[in-house]
């Protein structure tokens, strides 16, 4: 049963929300997981992948390997398509990652959270924060028919994209049109995939602007497929069931077995995360890595950074906002910084004409992308742009 | 029909709550009943049917 006061209220059991309440359950606080979904991990409003670096690096975060019935699919590459249909494989040879199902990864998280001490409920609507003082103390909300308050130290805002108690609180978390894809996927089966070990990426302006299409096996004939977008005329709906047209050699006999939707934040990092007794996490602080979107490496990070500061300053019995912005400092030096050049990097790329995007296809080989991929750092991919004289001014971008 | 103001259709609405996170004025609000807007604070600007990714918002400014 929910109580009436906890070190801790995290609003939300992601990826960001669960790892918060792991790690402040563990340091021995008292936890509550508040998740105002029927069910925990669904829907989704995700590609489900995640590179094997992420993988581990999740792991290691929560100190267990991740169990293998969250992972539809193992992954050893990407076929990226350029715009005229010119493909560049990516070939690792070994496991390089995987499709989730994220209904089931996102459960065992809360799970875990709840192994380590937290208390999880979900279909626990919160509704508005508890201000007193300067502080925010508590949160209200719904529980079915019935009203409740519950008091905490602090409060964690981990309420995704739509989050709207850091904005009732008193940061401004609205994400502007610039930062912020929109996003539609299916679920799909009875595919004729490629290669179920391979994700594959078609860009193009008439595809899908600013963005990408995406096919993410979860099975032989079974994909995640998807589109993310920016700033297009039409709803992203109408761009990803275009694209299913002009490929009947993937999709001619293909059911639909889920439909979701969201968006998507590609960046507006926020320079203060905290206030007097409150820190917001994850989607809800845009920490989304902003090329490809993806956002559950991103959310646990930022999770065990907050619960460590959390941690100490309820230890310290001072949870003001000067003595939270740990949080603030320790997250833009291990993430917000390098996130901010990836940002930049997007803005390149989204200046790409189709031809450009082809005729990087021609240069770029599937090893270039390798080696990019590995090292992920913009002079990396500005040493193979210079290397080609018909697209070294792209290199310019970068450096 | 046109319809003056801010209408969504229920029936393409996914829940998504795209929506709520670009709404400059924290008017949008997704709940168990789906997305709610808060006719006070709205101001019909527009951007959540910029962002929606089913086009189930229609906003019309001359309200």
């Amino acid at each position: 049963m929910l109580k009436e006061s906890y070190d801790v209220v995290v609003v939300g059991a992601g990826p960001g929300g669960s790892s918060v309440a792991t790690h402040c359950a563990k340091a021995g606080l008292s936890v509550a997981l508040l998740e105002k979904r029927q069910e925990i991990g669904s829907p989704k409003r995700c590609g489900e992948g995640l590179s094997l670096n992420s993988l581990k690096m999740i792991e290691n975060y929560l100190g267990k390997k991740i169990p293998s019935k969250c992972i539809a699919q193992e992954i050893d590459g990407a076929i990226v398509y350029a715009p005229n249909g010119k493909k560049v494989i990516i070939d690792f040879k070994e496991n390089a990652g995987a499709v989730m199902e994220r209904k089931i990864f996102d459960k065992w998280l809360a799970e875990e959270a709840s192994r380590a001490g937290a208390y999880v409920q979900a279909k626990t609507y919160v509704k508005d924060i508890i201000k007193k003082n300067g502080y925010i103390c508590g949160v209200t909300g719904e529980f079915e028919d019935e009203y409740f308050e519950i008091k905490a130290k602090v409060v964690v805002a981990a309420d995704g994209v739509e989050s709207k108690i850091a904005r009732l609180a008193g940061l401004d978390t609205t994400n502007k049109l610039i930062n912020i894809d929109s996003g539609y996927q299916f679920e799909m089966v009875n595919l004729k995939l490629n290669d179920p070990k391979k994700i594959e990426l078609y860009f193009g302006n008439n595809i899908a602007k600013r963005g990408y299409c995406w096919i993410f096996p979860k099975g032989k004939d079974v994909a995640n497929v998807g589109i993310g977008i920016a700033l297009a005329e039409k709803p992203a709906r109408y761009y990803l069931e275009k694209w299913i047209e002009t490929k009947p050699e993937i999709f001619n006999s293909a059911g639909i077995t889920e439909v979701n939707s969201g968006g998507i934040p590609v960046g507006g990092f926020l320079e203060n995360m905290v206030l007097n007794g409150f820190l917001v996490v994850g989607d809800a602080a845009h920490q989304v890595n902003p090329i490809h979107g993806g956002g559950m490496k991103e959310a646990t990070i930022a999770g065990k950074i907050a619960a460590d500061v959390i941690v100490e300053a309820i230890k310290k019995n001072n949870v003001s906002k000067e003595v939270l912005d740990k949080y603030n400092k320790i997250w833009w030096k291990e993430r917000g910084n390098e996130l901010l050049k990836v940002q930049k990097l997007r803005e390149v790329f989204e200046k790409l004409s189709d031809e450009d995007l082809n005729m990087l296809a021609e240069v770029l080989t599937g090893d270039d992308l390798i080696a990019f991929s590995r090292g992920s750092k913009l002079g990396t991919l500005a040493k193979i742009l210079i290397k080609n004289p018909k697209i070294a001014f792209l290199a310019k971008h970068l450096i | 029909m046109i319809i003056m103001g801010w209408n969504i259709n229920k029936n393409k609405c996914l829940r998504c709550g795209a929506c709520v996170s670009v709404c400059p004025k924290i008017a949008l609000e997704l709940s168990e009943h789906g997305i709610e807007n808060n006719k006070n604070l709205c101001n019909l600007c527009g951007i959540c049917e910029k962002i929606c990714p089913v086009g189930a918002i229609k906003v019309n400014k001359n309200a």
